[in-house]
């Protein structure tokens, strides 16, 4: 075990910078974390926002919120890419990664701090930008995913695609100089490049006369799509996966930190007083995850007319990634079994995580045939499925982490009984959102649409009603961490008990500023 | 909108209990009904997919119900799991946890049972997959065009003649019509025939989705893509534009209609005159339709 001494021992050396040099100039990875917290929850005001006023909008036929299809257009487009880019990699990757895996690690800091900022602070000018893109002109209407041609200058001749387009570039850039600093980079290093240039050839197609993707200069809008999802699927993965590449520090520490599974793992394993399970199995499953991640990616583009063997083997690499899915989730599980549970807020929504994204992955086996996705793609049954792995997923992760790691971030602990009750209403309200998406997509109701036949109505009225609950939670969150921050119980070092063996629970609540001056001495 | 807001709070009671009894009927007399014409459409409420116009669906429908019952089982099981786990092992229950976080046993069922699924499941898939891709013996070759906001359609085999199908206003619709599927001018098909599909771009990327016949495709500008489609029995079945197109993607339906044989050569002949020919040129007067013989298979396979 660390010495626990060090907290007194940090305490005279911890002289703060002032508020400029501290908060804009950041290269501490503590702060930069909160900048990203506190970023990531006012983006996710904004793209919450935006999913209510759809919802809203859904709520019966006929149009009611949106001027007209394209408006709405634009409006999903930005709830897509702000939840994406905005809200939950700053938060799982730019917030948790940045303030625990140098604590766990026992590193003083990031190995690039100066780099770790301007990560940061790509992220502000690209929010702006993402924003501006909807209030100019037409708005960037061609969905997150930005298939030309509709993205492109014949389509949507105005700045706000450009302006779009920019802020993606700027986000992964972001992304990518964040994540150089978790060994997380293998996986984004390869995805973002890739993504980079699609946009750039889209960008040179609107603006210089390029034709990569216009069918009419010799281009091949099929070939954008090739290589938005070859970005798209490993990104989609990456807000899940932990960073592998701490693996080695997690063999020796036996820290599976980081988004989503590591989280997770980590939680599951510390309420439940138990190692985690099937460490090795857990390794390889997420290794065997993030490789095969990178073969898959066709699956999105079951109709665009590949030839049946491409198919085919598209169809069997999908498959296969759900063996090493189920491997986690009976790891977890078999985590718990036998354990001394505490059933604290973290933990519950660590279950809630796991049951969550079992759903979630067995649509995704659903959809990995061609044959049935032959009349679900792009329906909402999609929607359903994505929402479950991911925005489920990874937002049950963040309150995970959340829960788990603020008493240790602000030194106070927030009210438990509170904590139950947003639970509970969060994992109401979702459920009553997203599972009707599974009956309204078998019924063929497709995707991205701001009004529907009436025969839809009966499953998106039920939706938006969750939808509300949901965003009631959301709002009860908020109250939760103000209470928590104006009059929670002073956290202690630990408050997990004997489960909470890793560093961050030796050192006090919060940590020093430097947390740690030399490298401490584990056992 | 007023109307259906009004429509929606009066479901109450009295219309459920209509709704049962409708159910009912609906249950004894489906067989017959579908024999005559069916309508393939969503259901309010309805959950599963729709029903099934042709042979390609079917097989859809068939196969997705067993990886239906397939993943339920999965979920159930986990959720037990997580259930048993939650009321037996917390702290109260179980004080002392066990250190065991090694069982190779279970480690290697947990890897080769869902393995075995997967094969179970992936057999099937193949063999539909392959199935749905192409007509084996095409009876006729239809070209459908998703346009900004309309479809076109073009019957390549009988005299070339081809037109626009545009969604009927609320203000047009006549009894029967469904607002945001009907369309002035449907696809008309014979029943049983087997379908060549070939989808062509126009602007950007629409998709070419009719669920109850289990097709769809994407229409890319710069590509010809070819599917299939058969309607094995006589009806109308919708569907909608399914890939993000612009302002009114929500408002460019399909309907395809499917009509025996006889009634068909009556439509092809009626629209041979009505309708320009693709390259442009006048309609066809009374021109044969090109492949009577192959539509003659179709009504043999009838
Ligand atoms: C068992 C594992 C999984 C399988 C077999 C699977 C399979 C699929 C397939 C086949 C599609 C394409 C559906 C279509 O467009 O017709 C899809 C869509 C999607 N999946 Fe998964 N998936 C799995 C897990 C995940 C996870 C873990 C995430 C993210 C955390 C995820 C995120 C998404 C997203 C975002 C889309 C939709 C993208 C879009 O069209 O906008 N999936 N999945
Ligand atoms: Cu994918
Ligand atoms: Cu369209």
């Amino acid at each position: 075990m660390a010495n626990p001494s060090y907290a007194h021992h940090d305490d005279h050396h911890d002289h703060k910078p002032g508020f400029v040099s501290r908060w804009f100039f950041s290269t501490n990875h503590k702060d930069i974390g909160t900048l990203y917290i506190i970023f990531s929850l006012v983006a996710a005001v904004v793209g919450i926002g935006i999913s209510l006023l759809m919802r809203l909008e859904l709520m019966y036929p006929g149009m009611q919120i949106f001027s007209d299809g394209q408006m709405w257009n634009a409006y999903i487009s930005a709830h897509g890419l702000i939840m994406v880019f905005f809200v939950v990699m700053p938060a799982l990757i730019g917030g948790f990664g940045n303030w625990f895996v140098p604590i766990m690690i026992g590193a003083p800091d990031m190995a690039f701090p100066r780099m770790n900022n301007i990560s940061f602070w790509l992220l502000v000018p690209a929010f702006m930008l993402l924003a501006a893109s909807l209030f100019v002109g037409e708005g960037p209407g061609a969905g997150w995913t930005i298939y030309p041609p509709l993205s492109d200058s014949t389509f949507h001749s105005g700045p706000a695609m450009d302006l779009a387009l920019f802020s993606l570039h700027l986000a992964g850039a972001s992304s990518i100089m964040g994540a150089a600093n978790l060994v997380t980079a293998f996986l984004l290093l390869l995805a973002v490049p890739v993504l980079a240039g699609a946009i750039t050839m889209l960008i040179t197609d609107r603006n210089f006369g390029t034709a990569f993707f216009r069918p009419e200069g010799g281009g091949d809008p099929v070939l954008f799509q090739h290589l938005f999802w070859f970005f798209g699927h490993p990104e989609v993965y990456i807000m899940i996966l932990p960073g592998f590449g701490i693996i080695s520090h997690i063999i020796s520490t036996f820290i599976l930190i980081l988004p989503g599974f590591g989280m997770i793992s980590h939680i599951v394993s510390t309420f439940s007083k138990k190692p985690v399970f099937g460490y090795l199995g857990m390794a390889y499953a997420m290794v065997a995850i993030g490789g095969i991640g990178f073969v898959v990616w066709a699956h999105h583009m079951f109709t665009v007319g590949l030839s049946l063997q491409t198919q085919s083997y598209f169809v069997f690499a999908t498959m296969v990634i759900a063996v090493p899915t189920g491997v986690k989730i009976f790891s977890w599980i078999a985590t718990m079994w036998g354990g001394s549970m505490r059933l604290d807020t973290p933990m519950l929504f660590a279950i809630g995580f796991i049951f969550l994204f079992t759903v979630g992955g067995v649509t995704g086996v659903v959809l990995a045939n061609a044959g049935i996705d032959q009349v679900l793609h792009n329906t909402y049954y999609v929607v359903a499925h994505f929402h479950y792995v991911l925005s489920l997923g990874a937002v049950f992760s963040i309150y995970a982490g959340f829960y788990y790691w603020i008493g240790k971030m602000c030194g106070r602990q927030y009210p438990e009984t509170l904590g139950k009750v947003h639970f509970w209403m969060t994992f109401i309200g979702v459920n009553l959102t997203f599972f009707p998406m599974h009956f309204s997509g078998n019924q063929g109701m497709p995707r991205r649409y701001p009004d529907y036949p009436e025969a839809f109505w009966g499953w998106n009225y039920v939706a938006s009603i969750g939808s509300l609950i949901s965003v009631a939670s959301f709002l009860f969150f908020f109250y939760i961490v103000w209470v928590t921050l104006r009059s929670g119980a002073k956290a202690a070092a630990n408050p997990w008990g004997a489960g909470a063996t890793t560093l961050e629970w030796q050192v006090a609540s919060p940590p020093p500023f430097h947390t740690f001056e030399e490298i401490p001495r584990m056992r | 909108m007023k109307v259906f807001m009004a429509k929606c709070r009066a479901f109450g009671l009295g219309k459920l209990m209509a709704g049962v009894a409708a159910l009912a009927m609906g249950l004894v007399l489906a067989v017959p009904a579908l024999a005559e014409s069916m309508v393939g459409a969503p259901a309010p409420w309805g959950m599963g997919l729709q029903p099934s116009g042709g042979v390609i669906k079917e097989r859809i429908s068939s196969f997705n119900s067993m990886v239906f019952w397939i993943i339920t089982v999965i979920t159930i099981f986990v959720l037990i799991l997580l259930a048993y786990c939650v009321w037996r092992f917390r702290e109260e229950r179980n004080p002392v946890p066990s250190t065991t976080s090694h069982h190779t046993g279970l480690e290697i069922a947990w890897t080769v049972i869902p393995v075995l699924i997967l094969l179970v499941i992936a057999i099937p898939s193949f063999r539909l997959l392959y199935f749905q891709d192409r007509a084996v013996d095409a009876d006729m070759t239809i070209t459908v065009q998703g346009r900004q906001w309309y479809w076109n359609y073009t019957y390549a085999d009988h005299g070339n003649f081809t037109f626009d199908s545009y969604p009927i206003q609320e203000a047009d619709l006549k009894p029967g019509q469904i607002f945001k599927l009907s369309v002035d001018n449907e696809l008309v098909i014979p029943v049983g025939a087997s379908i060549r599909v070939l989808t062509t771009g126009h602007d950007v990327i629409h998709s070419f989705f009719v669920p109850a016949l289990g097709i769809q495709k994407y229409t890319i500008p710069g590509r010809t893509l070819e599917t299939w489609m058969r309607a094995d029995r006589p009806g109308i079945f919708y569907g909608q534009c399914n890939q993000i197109c612009g302002t009114n993607h929500w408002f460019m339906p399909i309907a395809v209609r499917a009509v025996p044989r006889a009634e068909f050569d009556t439509w092809v002949a009626d629209a041979q005159k009505r309708f320009a020919q693709a390259d442009g040129s006048a309609p066809v007067i009374a021109a044969a339709p090109a492949s009577q013989d192959s539509l003659q298979i179709a009504e043999a396979r009838r």
